[in-house]
């Protein structure tokens, strides 16, 4: 299975992998693509991705949260052009009991911002195209040449 | 205790998004004298035509995992260079 995709998610096919009959609870996470940044007004992105690392990292990601929580996980992340509103990650965490899913939801979604090589390229509505780097922003993010210290760790 | 040839590794480089745009390359080879590490290889990239506009201490990555630039290399390793993370 693959975590990268260049085709639309649908979210209710990664709640039906986590489903089981020993799952109490199903968390799951929808991030879409939003309008606005930084001020500007946005059309669309192109994500791109070192394919390789990227399925490596999510796969870790994935067996992280299922170790630690005992969750079954559910992971997808889009790449290609995505217009505003499109689904660009979705994750589904299943466990016997809610707090697990909800925990383990999180961590997933925050290790994938910090870990998995993955970028971002706006089209603004004035025209001009831009390279996202959320270290510059107001959204956290591995800062260049920092450790990697990991959310929900220790 | 001299030898012939200066032993050395052979590696390739990877640069993605804004840094492949800002060498205009996506991937390179390079031979570097050993021992050698990421953070050679690093000032070797840095030093190409385009380079100097990569910072000092980009994220990295060995063989599909993040590495510091200690990390020593070898011969048929591949590194790669990563413009700040943006996914999600």
């Amino acid at each position: 299975m693959s975590f990268l995709t260049e085709l639309p998610i649908d979210l209710a096919e990664l709640v039906a992998e986590v489903t089981a009959p020993e799952h109490g609870g199903i968390a799951t996470f929808l991030g879409t693509v939003r309008n606005h940044h930084g001020g500007r007004g946005v059309l669309r992105l192109e994500y791109s991705a070192y394919i390789p690392m990227a399925e490596a990292e999510c796969a870790r990601i994935a067996a992280e949260a299922a170790a630690r929580w005992s969750v079954a996980v559910a992971l997808r992340h889009r790449i290609g052009r995505l217009e505003v509103g499109d689904a660009a990650v979705a994750i589904a965490v299943a466990s016997a009991h809610r707090d697990e899913a909800f925990v383990g939801c999180r961590y997933a979604i925050e290790e994938v911002k910090r870990r998995v090589p993955i970028w971002k390229q706006e089209f603004y509505s004035d025209g001009t195209v831009a390279w996202v780097d959320p270290t510059r922003g107001e959204e956290s993010g591995i800062a260049e040449g920092a450790g990697h210290g990991g959310w929900a760790r220790g | 205790m001299s030898s012939p040839t200066t032993p050395s590794v052979s590696v390739r480089v990877l640069l993605f998004a804004s840094y492949a745009e800002r060498l205009g390359r996506e991937v390179l080879e390079l031979t570097l004298p050993t021992p050698a590490t990421v953070g050679q290889v690093l000032r070797e990239v840095r030093a190409l035509p385009g380079g100097e506009r990569l910072p000092a201490r980009p994220l990295c990555a060995l063989n599909l995992s993040h590495v510091g630039p200690d990390t020593p290399v070898s011969g048929g390793d591949e590194i790669a260079i990563l413009p700040p993370l943006a996914g999600g």
